[in-house]
């Protein structure tokens, strides 16, 4: 239409949008959260329903080393966005690798402690509600972690090789939105599942 | 009814405004056109079909309301008859656990005088799956749910035959669920329940047919009271001569019927949980003989 | 009128792309299809897949019809009958209703904000090709639903599936896990697609194109890939633990281990509820479109459109209870799921009594488009006050699952959305293939359609306020049941024949339509301002627009619409 005959008296007001990257990113977390929202529903529902043990009391350990790293991850990641955009590599690629160890670490976590409720405490997703309710909203969880520490290992790879400049920036600030909100649902299952649900 | 009135109303205001507009405006001639005034919104009218919608949902909630707290916090009179219902797949079991009576598919009911009301209290429950218990003429209708209670009222004020049918899908068999309720004079009442509350006939002339009975996987899952047959999977059969029909309401109890339900049952309801007996024609027979004597 | 707006110069730049294309080898188009990222071919493979899942869903509900025709008939057996509406309620929810709404999402929604594509063309493919596999492992089930020696089975738990029957206990064999997969899958992909619908209408819009100014079909679409995110979602995670149970042994909806059937019923209905209003969302968007051009007028209060559809699309994630008013809740959670499920009604009034104002004073052009709005809009009012005696719980705990409920909601899907679909193809048909469609099929189609729709439907509420329950595969003769059933299902035939009218409709036109021109409508939106079919690339210059209707503005330069916003 740039040859509309007439056109009425506006000021040449800048037409900028938000980035389509970050909308789409929080589309999907707005999406993510109401899964994660039924199976916090779900859990606690059938907190205490179980009809036979082990119940979390006896078998849960509060699990403060891995939430410790996972949350410190997200501080890491932001400082390496933050050295990116600076134009800082080095930095980037450091803080970028640190961010990728944390997250290797609360899995480890968690997966010593699946591995000590299977076959310690014989707590299966069979055994009952609880089991059935903590695989899954845990499992859950650490599958999206899984999901970003691919992601953020392709950064890594490609941060390593030199691929990486300033102008991806852009793109770290959406995948680093996704680790956020990652961490931020461990948060709510954390309290859900080791403070609320013991 | 109410609210059948304001929707009818509704409809006959909005649907007459709309045919009239349909009509009156409408264009056939393209040639001698010119655009008609654009207008763009009234903040008036609008505000009028925002309110008055209002108004009237405000009404039509009150209404539902005082219904729904009328039916649901009623209290319980105290000469209420409490009936277990418990939705099985494909067929229906009641206890009555005052009078101590089990029974199957056919529910008896005194009525309720309304100067005093003997209403009856249902507490249902499902062995299996998701059931509904509805008999139109009586009361809505109220799922039949697993793990749960559900409580609903009845007071039918003349005596009479009610039927109804489960309203859940259920399984293959959820058509043929249906639901018998006879409602009775308190006299009627009371003989039924003097003649359930009897052990099960011990009819000599068909001694044979219980032997065949007892002696085959029926008793796994039936209850004859007085003999060893407890089995809780199906219908209880301590009078199940003395029910009009069987396989909750799909047929006529008569020998002929029970003959061909007890050969396979799947020729009146396919898919049901009882599975075909492969008994020889002999045994069949006095099976038959054997059920139909026990009123 | 219509070449009016071909006379613009920046038009005719774009008419010139060569009329004979080179005859191509039919692998490499079907190369080109299978790989496409264009917004434009997505969009048609959308509608193209959702109307062989239209005519699968009407051939399940013809074979039903038949067997109900007469009582005690033996036409089907019980378990093919309960396959039956379940592959019919499944198939048309989910692989007929959402992917015809996101093709002409897809199709239209760039068009209308003059961009060039949606804002992630590959995960478009992603997203369409997930959902079309789900289509295809649903029907896979016929064969495979017990392996291969059971063959012919599909899923029979019914389109709400509650729990147990699901459980692998009630539900041996494969078929429900068939359904259970091919929802997930449809999820994730009507997921991906609202993501970028959101994604494209936030950030692709074209140079002034305020949100204020954007037509009310995007505005829609808006709203309803906002829904799909907070209501799609819980129904991704209750089958991710139905599957857990079937597969995994876990005991969510596992009543013997102390697990909910409520629970499941509650989560279904938490997408099940919203889940239709996100299918009369765009039915809603096609009357905003239609009436107003075939009324010659603009759309009567456009910021209350909007407030509305917003409106709706947080009323309507409270309501979901409304069918649940049978499963035993407190007199108080009874009452206050009465109350929101009314209060939809205020917007939903609003929608309807501007489009009641958009005809008034108008000149209504009786087009095929035309009258299936009509028919639209008188339909939805009856279908949307028999909900709101639906929503008066005490009127429900009669008529809940009862054939009352199912001629309601045939009422808003077939009478409401159904029509409205049909009014979108004959409007935009012009537009996709350069051909009008046959106004004379197109009237037949519509006529017989009315007709076969009010017999199904208008007959359908009275078997059910005398007591016939839903998904029954056969009853017994008593008095008053057997001529309405039999009414009904003639009326489902009426409907067989106009349908296939519309479908030769659709192929003839193809070929034999008359020439449409750009804007054969006399229309305002941007769409019509490109050829038909549009190029690849849409628009050649990107648009710049100064109010909601940049084409009238261009037609009347004396009167321009920005002059009043
Ligand atoms: C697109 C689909 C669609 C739409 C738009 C609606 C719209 C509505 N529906 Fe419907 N419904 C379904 C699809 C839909 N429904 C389906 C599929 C089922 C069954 C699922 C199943 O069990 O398989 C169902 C079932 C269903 C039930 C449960 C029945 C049961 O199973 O027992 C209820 C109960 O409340 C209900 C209510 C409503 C209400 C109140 C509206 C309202 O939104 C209607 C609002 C519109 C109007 C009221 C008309 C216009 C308004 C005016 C002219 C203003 C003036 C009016 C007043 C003030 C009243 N619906
Ligand atoms: C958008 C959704 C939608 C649409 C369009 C329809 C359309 C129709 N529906 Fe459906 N229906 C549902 C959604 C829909 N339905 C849902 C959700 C359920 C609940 C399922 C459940 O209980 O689980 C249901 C249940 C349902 C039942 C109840 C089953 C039961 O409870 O026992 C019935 C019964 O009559 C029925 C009938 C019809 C009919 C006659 C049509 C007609 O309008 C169909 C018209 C279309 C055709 C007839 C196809 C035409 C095309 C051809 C025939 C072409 C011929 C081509 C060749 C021969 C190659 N439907
Ligand atoms: C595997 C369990 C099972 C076995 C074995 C079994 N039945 Fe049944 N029976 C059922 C079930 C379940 C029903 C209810 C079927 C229905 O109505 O859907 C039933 C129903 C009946 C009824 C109808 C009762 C009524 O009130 O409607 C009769 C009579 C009956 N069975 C007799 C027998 C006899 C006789 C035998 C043995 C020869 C037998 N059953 C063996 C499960 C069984
Ligand atoms: Cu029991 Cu349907
Ligand atoms: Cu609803």
């Amino acid at each position: 239409m740039s040859t509309i005959p007439i056109t009425p008296e506006v000021a040449d007001e800048p037409w900028v949008l938000p980035d389509k990257g970050t909308i789409g990113m929080a589309c999907l977390i707005v999406a993510e959260s109401a899964i994660f929202l039924i199976f916090v529903v779900a859990y606690i529902f059938y907190m205490g329903q179980s009809l036979g043990g082990p119940t979390p009391q006896q078998v849960l350990e509060l699990p403060i080393f891995v939430t410790i790293c996972l949350l410190s991850s997200s501080l890491t990641l932001h400082w390496s966005v933050a050295a990116l955009r600076k134009s800082k590599i080095g930095a980037f690629t450091a803080w970028l690798a640190a961010t990728f160890t944390l997250g290797t670490i609360f899995m480890v976590g968690t997966g010593m402690e699946w591995h000590h409720l299977i076959y310690v405490d014989g707590l299966t997703i069979r055994t009952n509600l609880f089991g059935t309710t903590f695989y899954s909203l845990v499992g859950l969880h650490a599958t999206h972690v899984i999901v970003g520490l691919a992601m953020l290992l392709v950064a890594l790879v490609f941060a390593l090789t030199g691929h990486v400049k300033q102008e991806h920036a852009h793109r770290m600030d959406v995948l680093s939105l996704y680790w956020h909100f990652v961490d931020a649902v461990w948060i709510v299952v954390f309290t859900v599942v080791y403070v609320l649900g013991r | 009814m109410f609210v059948l009135a304001i929707t009818l109303a509704i409809f006959l205001i909005v649907a007459g405004l709309l045919t009239y507009a349909l009509i009156r405006y409408r264009h056939h001639n393209l040639e001698t056109y010119n655009e008609p005034a654009q207008i763009y919104g009234s903040n008036q009218i609008e505000l009028a079909w925002t309110v008055v919608p209002a108004l009237i949902v405000v009404m039509l909630f009150l209404t539902s309301s005082r219904v729904i707290l009328a039916t649901q916090d009623s209290t319980k009179p105290a000469d209420a008859v409490d009936v277990v219902v418990i939705g099985h797949q494909f067929w229906w079991e009641y206890r009555y656990p005052k009078l101590g009576i089990v029974t199957a598919n056919e529910l008896h009911i005194p009525i309720s005088d309304p100067a005093h009301p003997t209403p009856t209290y249902l507490e249902m429950s499902s062995a299996d799956v998701v059931h509904s218990f509805w008999v139109p003429r009586l009361a809505g209708k109220m799922d039949v749910i697993p793990n749960r209670v559900n409580t609903m009222w009845i007071d039918p004020p003349t005596p009479g035959l009610y039927l109804g049918q489960c309203n859940q899908f259920c399984g293959v068999q959820h058509a043929k669920m249906l639901l018998r309720v006879y409602a009775d004079t308190p006299e009627a009442f009371a003989a039924w329940v003097a003649e359930q509350k009897k052990p099960a006939v011990e009819d000599p002339s068909v001694a044979e047919g219980r032997e065949v009975f007892l002696h085959s996987a029926c008793v796994n899952c039936h209850t004859v009271s007085g003999t060893m047959a407890n089995g809780r999977f199906g219908p209880d059969l301590t009078h199940v001569a003395s029910r009009d029909t069987i396989a909750s309401g799909a047929v006529n109890n008569n020998a002929d019927n029970m003959k061909k339900w007890i050969d396979d049952p799947s020729t009146f309801k396919p898919g049901a949980l009882m599975p075909p007996m492969h008994l020889n024609e002999h045994d069949l027979n006095a099976v038959t003989a054997y059920m139909m004597s026990l009123h | 009128m219509a070449d009016f707006v071909t006379s613009l110069p920046s038009l005719e730049a774009i008419d010139a792309t060569p009329a004979q294309k080179p005859r191509r080898l039919m692998t490499e188009i079907l190369y080109d299809w299978v790989t496409t990222v264009d917004h434009k071919k997505i969009g048609l493979m959308y509608i193209g897949y959702a109307l062989l899942f239209m005519v699968a869903g009407g051939i399940e509900a013809l074979i039903m019809r038949i067997q109900l025709a007469v009582p005690h008939n033996t036409f089907v057996s019980p378990e093919v009958f309960n396959r039956m509406f379940t592959m019919h309620g499944t198939t048309m929810v989910f692989f007929m209703g959402m992917p015809i709404l996101f093709g002409f999402g897809n199709y239209l929604i760039p068009l209308m904000i003059g961009a060039r594509d949606m804002a992630f063309p590959r995960l478009n493919a992603f997203s369409f090709w997930i959902s079309a596999l789900g289509g295809l492992l649903l029907y896979y089930s016929f064969i495979g639903g017990s392996g291969l020696y059971g063959a012919g089975t599909a899923p029979d738990v019914g389109w709400f599936a509650y729990a147990p029957l699901t459980a692998k206990a009630f539900s041996p064999g494969h078929s429900t896990d068939y359904w259970t997969i091919s929802i997930l899958l449809s999820g994730i992909g009507s997921i991906g697609t609202a993501l970028n619908i959101v994604a494209t209408i936030i950030s692709m819009r074209c140079p002034g194109m305020k949100l204020s100014r954007m037509p009310l079909l995007p505005w829609l679409y808006l709203v309803l890939s906002n829904m799909v995110f907070i209501t799609v979602s819980p129904l991704t995670a209750a089958q991710i633990m139905l599957m857990f149970d079937r597969y995994l042994g876990s005991h969510f909806f596992d009543t013997q281990a102390g697990g909910s059937a409520v629970l499941w019923i509650h989560f279904f209905w938490i997408f099940g509820h919203p889940e239709v209003y996100i299918l009369v969302m765009p039915a809603f968007a096609f009357m905003n479109e239609i009436i107003p051009v075939f009324s010659r007028k603009a759309i009567f209060g456009y910021p209350a459109m909007v407030a509305a559809s917003v409106g709706i699309g947080f009323v309507s994630m409270s309501v979901w209870a409304h069918h649940m008013f049978t499963v035993g809740m407190g007199a108080g959670a009874n009452v206050f799921f009465v109350l929101s499920s009314m209060v939809v009604a205020i917007p939903t009034g609003i929608k309807i009594f501007n489009w009641l104002a958009t005809i008034w004073g108008g000149k209504v052009r009786f087009a095929t488009p035309m009258m299936f709005s009509v028919g639209f809009l008188f339909q939805f009012l009856i279908a949307g006050l028999t909900g709101v005696m639906l929503a008066a719980a005490p009127f429900d705990w009669q008529l809940h699952n009862s054939y009352f409920v199912v001629a309601h909601f045939h009422y808003v899907l077939v009478g409401g959305i159904l029509f409205a679909f049909f009014a979108a193809f004959y409007y935009w048909y012009p537009k996709v293939t350069g051909r009008m469609m046959s106004e004379r099929l197109g009237k037949w189609h519509f006529w017989l359609m009315v007709i076969g729709f009010h017999m199904t439907f208008d007959f359908m509420h009275i078997p059910g306020i005398l007591g016939m329950p839903r998904r029954v595969y056969t009853y017994e003769p008593r008095p008053g049941w057997e001529a309405l059933n039999l009414i009904v299902s003639i009326g489902a035939l009426f409907q067989a024949v106009a349908i296939l009218l519309f479908v030769i409709n659709l192929i003839r036109s193809n070929y034999k339509g008359e020439i449409a021109g750009n804007d054969p409508w006399d229309a305002w939106t941007l769409e019509w301002s490109v050829t038909s079919p549009p190029p690849v690339y849409n628009f050649a210059t990107t648009p710049v627009v100064y109010s909601r209707r940049p084409l009238w503005d261009i037609k009347h330069p004396e009167d321009p619409d920005w002059n009043y916003e």
